[in-house]
């Protein structure tokens, strides 16, 4: 149905449009969506761990994560909420290094991400390994402010970015799939942008 | 926290048509949709609202309800004009009563009120939107439970629902008052959100994110353990 006297002012510039997933607008800024208070960690106080379906659960220092080998990200972010942002940049470490280090166990299928303020989200296993995820403390060449998620947030940006939990404290592996926080109300369990799934049942 | 069971069908779209549009100030307008699909929202949740040009080019963005769940058939957004934005303009410069505008909703199960706390609600500017769906659900069907709104706006042209304002709201203007105004003015301190404090219930902040983020630290402040504390933050960081 079109809609009597609109035309579309703000298409995404050449080029760019079909890096754009389906519903999804351009936006140069990088809108902040958090559900409650702003948590502020500090770096001598931050940890990340891994544990759960692990042989040695290990729990990293800030700077010891920062001596491992760093990885980095360039490409397009897309919120649910219908942004995407197109061509930013995240530097931190692969997941994969961490996940290597600890021993993933054959039985783990799923992770809990869960952070500092409460937050969680779940993603299968295969999606945080093989080069798609990071845990990013560095944006756009700055360290990553604390409302988009620093001193260091979840990055998997082939999936809608609330995936990419902010103030991350570590992954929980599992045998089973356990929806997070926005998942429980109502959002996808996968949320690939591409397909669209919004919500649960889309 | 509740798990509450996630309908399994996706929600459609649907075509409303509008039946009202009330100016609220110079720059935000109230449009009132009666849906063929309506169903109950609960105060708090929002739809999402999509354009369609004649040649397929889709603009999407959402929108919190202002109106009461006991509005049946009908819903109420009222959308404030972002001078840069694609949507907020035609829908103030363009779309007229009679129109048809495809919407799908209500939408996520967070940011609502059921009905079963005092209502604390902190908003800034255009945040008022679905607090005030809130506060006239609560005067409808639970006027019993307690409300207190603190609001901030810039000047007296900006206040939304100015009428409906009762004695549970508290504003603030922060760059100009009415005359002879004897009340707050300023941004928003501990002092004024020290006077939403109640033991029990969830506090809800809406509004652009600076302001939400001092509320919280002001909320946290006086007392308010962050999961008790509820956000909607619009606008660029």
């Amino acid at each position: 149905m079109a809609t009597r006297g609109f035309f579309g002012r703000q298409r995404a510039p050449a080029g760019m449009a079909e890096r754009l997933p389906p519903g999804q607008y351009f936006e140069e800024g990088f809108p902040v969506l958090t559900a409650g208070p702003t948590p502020h960690v500090a770096t001598d106080e931050w940890s990340f761990a891994i544990e759960g379906l692990v042989a040695e659960p290990r729990t990293w220092s800030w700077d010891e994560v920062h001596s491992l080998a760093g990885s980095s990200f360039e490409g397009d972010i897309h919120c649910v909420t219908r942004w995407s942002k197109l061509g930013t940049s995240f530097a931190g470490v692969s997941v994969d290094t961490l996940l290597d280090s600890v021993g993933v166990d054959e039985a783990a299928t799923h992770v809990v991400a869960f952070c500092y303020g409460g937050y969680t989200t779940n993603l299968p296993l295969p999606d945080v390994r093989g080069g798609q995820a990071w845990i990013a403390w560095e944006h756009e060449g700055h360290p990553l402010a604390a409302e988009h998620g620093g001193p260091a947030r979840l990055l998997v940006p082939h999936l809608y970015f609330w995936k990419s939990a902010k103030w991350i404290k570590g992954l929980r592996l599992l045998d089973h799939d356990e929806p997070g926080f926005w998942e429980n109300y109502g959002y996808h369990d996968y949320g690939d942008p591409w397909k669209e799934q919004r919500f649960q049942g889309d | 926290m509740s798990a509450s069971a996630a309908p399994a069908q996706p929600i459609p779209w649907q075509t409303g048509k509008v039946t009202s549009i009330r100016p609220e100030t110079p720059r935000a307008k109230s449009f009132c949709l009666r849906l063929p699909e309506w169903r109950p929202h609960l105060p708090g949740q929002y739809y999402t609202l999509r354009l369609t040009a004649p040649d397929g080019y889709q603009a999407i963005r959402s929108y919190s309800v202002a109106s009461s769940p006991l509005d049946e058939g009908e819903i109420e957004l009222t959308v404030d004009c972002l001078s840069d934005g694609e949507v907020s303009p035609f829908l103030h410069d363009v779309v007229e009563v009679g129109d048809e505008l495809e919407v799908r909703g209500p939408l996520t199960e967070y940011f609502t009120w059921e009905g079963s706390s005092p209502l604390l609600l902190i908003g800034g500017g255009s945040g008022i939107v679905p607090l005030m769906s809130m506060l006239r659900h609560r005067r409808r069907a639970l006027p019993q439970v307690p409300a207190r709104l603190l609001y901030s706006v810039r000047s007296p042209e900006d206040v939304f629902y100015r009428d409906e304002l009762g004695e549970e709201t508290t504003l603030t203007y922060t760059r100009r008052t009415p005359e002879n105004w004897s009340g707050a003015t300023g941004r928003i301190d501990d002092e004024l959100v020290g006077r939403l404090w109640w033991p029990d219930g969830i506090a809800y902040v809406c509004g652009p994110n600076g302001f939400v983020e001092t509320a919280t630290r002001l909320l946290m402040e006086s007392g308010y353990e962050p999961a008790r504390i509820r956000t909607e933050r619009f606008g660029p960081s």
